[in-house]
């Protein structure tokens, strides 16, 4: 009832967890049964291990948050060697955020990943708006997004999703960008720049000064951004933005979105995408859907 | 295991002007909880405040199921904390992050320094080291007799002395030192003001003493997920919610140095 396809991708319902929000999975697997998810994309992974960014980098702000932690990760090669091999006897989607500061940086760490034979998929983090180098600077230009995602579509085979940011001009022209670079999705919306001030310290409440933001406070921006990308694309696109429920979750699909991905939610109830898988099924029993897909891009 | 559970709130205290506590009744069979180990408290009704607020475990009793957190009013979501009453629920994800050394055992002397609402988790910590036959000395800090929200709940476990910046009660100065402070302990412990913990960590160090110290930094998961609680290591940045919030300070240099 809940099945839904991205490219080559069965999931056995859309709810997936967003990059950077659930960990390795391993962090909330006392609240969570994995298997239950449709997958979960994992902690943006680059071609070396990264410190991130320094304390302060998170400030809560009205319906959402701040945060500004800058790709801290072990590197590609602990994920192979490590964090893998506890994951991937999991029977769920396990799909691996790929992040860099430089083309040859993306197509290293895909090609690496390339090789998992239990990782179906990436997500190309073209979009975090928290680095200096790289990140949201491939993905704020259509010529330089097309330029990461057909580098990396040469080396790697499987499914290959691609994130876009929400601070440009035109979200379409970018995923019509990567779209006929040769990505097999989209997923949409990175978090938002913004900005948090102390006013008794007279500081900015991040390190960095501005971070992304994520939480409710973004949701009508995402579902809107959705909607127009999945009428302007053929590829599967995948929502996020602010998800903390099923009712939620259906306005991304009903808009046009194949799967969704829960993030922030999740540090507020870890069991959340529990009851949102929960909630989608009893949506589809209240109102005789046999199939979810018959919902998505409804409106 | 970590757990997500409605508590219900079995009693209320008020502790001077800024603290209260809140003991809490699991409904079912409780997690075991370690001293040092904290909370995250979902703040309902508080428009400002979307995000749990991690809370030390003041006390916990693992057969009657309570736990007890003691907290500070700081902001909107420990004020909207401070309203609730006796009866109502508290929904928590607990136990988390990795506590204090307990595995001790006589004639190690402990020493527990404390300031304001660092003082929170110690107690747990003296109860489960005089357990252990060990009789830890505790002293307590704060900038008047005010904000020391809890001092006899103490004595049974425990020698415990008391610094106030102000001299209205006990030593007259600041916690590292009063008297008792300077004796060749075994190990320390500290929670409270970050330049109090350092202070106590720089003393321990020069003086060749194990030092555990409980940080607590702005956290979102609680569970080591999002990497925004990290504090600086030795060994590079490290989350206070999982690898933390206690960390020996073998490997804090970095820190307590700054």
């Amino acid at each position: 009832m809940l099945d839904v396809k991205i490219h080559n991708l069965s999931l056995k319902n859309p709810v997936l967890t967003a990059s950077g929000t659930f960990g390795y999975g391993e962090e909330f697997s006392d609240f969570v049964d994995l298997e239950r998810l449709g997958g979960f994309i994992v902690k943006g992974t680059t071609g070396t291990h990264r410190e991130g960014n320094p304390y302060p980098r998170m400030a809560e702000t009205p319906s959402g948050m701040l945060n500004a932690v800058g790709l801290q990760n072990g590197g590609v090669e602990k994920f192979c060697s490590e964090v893998y091999h506890r994951i991937k006897h999991l029977r769920t989607n396990i799909i691996v955020n790929v992040s860099g500061s430089s083309i040859e940086e993306y197509c290293s760490v895909a090609e690496q990943i390339n090789e998992l034979d239990h990782i179906p998929a990436i997500e190309l983090n073209i979009s975090c708006p928290n680095v200096k180098k790289g990140g949201m600077g491939f993905g704020t230009n259509p010529e330089m997004a097309a330029q990461v995602v057909s580098g990396v579509r040469k080396v790697y085979r499987k499914t290959l999703i691609v994130k876009l940011t929400p601070n440009v001009t035109s979200i379409v022209d970018i995923a019509k960008a990567v779209e006929g670079a040769g990505a097999d999705s989209v997923s949409l919306i990175n978090t938002m720049l913004g900005m948090a001030i102390d006013v008794e310290r007279r500081r900015p409440m991040l390190s960095t000064i501005t971070g992304g933001l994520s939480g409710p406070a973004v949701k009508p921006v995402a579902v809107r951004m959705v909607w127009q990308v999945a009428h302007a694309v053929q590829i599967p696109v995948i929502g996020l933005g602010g998800i903390a429920s099923a009712a939620d979750a259906l306005e991304f699909l009903m808009a046009g979105a194949t799967a969704i991905q829960v993030g922030t939610a999740n540090f507020i109830d870890p069991t959340v995408t529990m009851k949102i898988v929960d909630g989608l099924e009893d949506y589809c029993k209240r109102h005789g859907i046999n199939d979810i897909n018959e919902i998505i891009g409804i409106v | 295991m970590k757990e997500i559970h409605n508590f219900t709130i079995l009693e209320r205290h008020t502790l001077g002007s800024q603290y209260f506590s809140l003991v809490l009744q699991h409904t079912d069979t409780m997690q075991p909880v370690s001293p040092g180990q904290f909370v995250e408290v979902l703040v309902e009704g508080e428009r400002e405040v979307m995000l749990r607020r991690p809370i030390s475990v003041h006390d916990a009793d693992p057969a009657a199921g309570t736990l007890t957190l003691l907290i500070q009013i700081v902001g909107p979501g420990t004020r909207r904390l401070s309203r609730l009453g006796v009866g109502e629920s508290l929904n928590l994800v607990y136990p988390l992050g990795h506590g204090f050394t307990t595995d001790l055992r006589p004639p190690t002397s402990a020493l527990l320094v404390g300031g304001g609402a660092g003082i929170a988790p110690l107690l747990h910590l003296a109860k489960v080291l005089s357990a252990k036959g060990l009789h830890p000395t505790v002293l307590l800090g704060g900038r008047t007799a005010d904000l020391i929200p809890v001092r006899d709940a103490f004595l049974p476990y425990a020698q415990v002395g008391i610094a106030t910046d102000d001299g209205s009660l006990g030593h007259h100065g600041i916690v590292t030192t009063h008297p008792d402070f300077a004796f060749p302990y075994d190990i320390i412990y500290t929670c409270g003001p970050t330049p109090m913990m350092k202070a106590v960590a720089r003393s321990a160090a020069e003086r060749g003493i194990r030092c555990e110290v409980s940080l607590e930094n702005m956290m979102a998961c609680g569970v080591g997920a999002c990497l925004c609680c990290v504090t600086d290591t030795d060994h590079g940045h490290r989350c206070v919610c999982k690898e933390g919030p206690v960390f020996d300070i073998s490997t804090m240099k970095k820190w307590y140095q700054c």
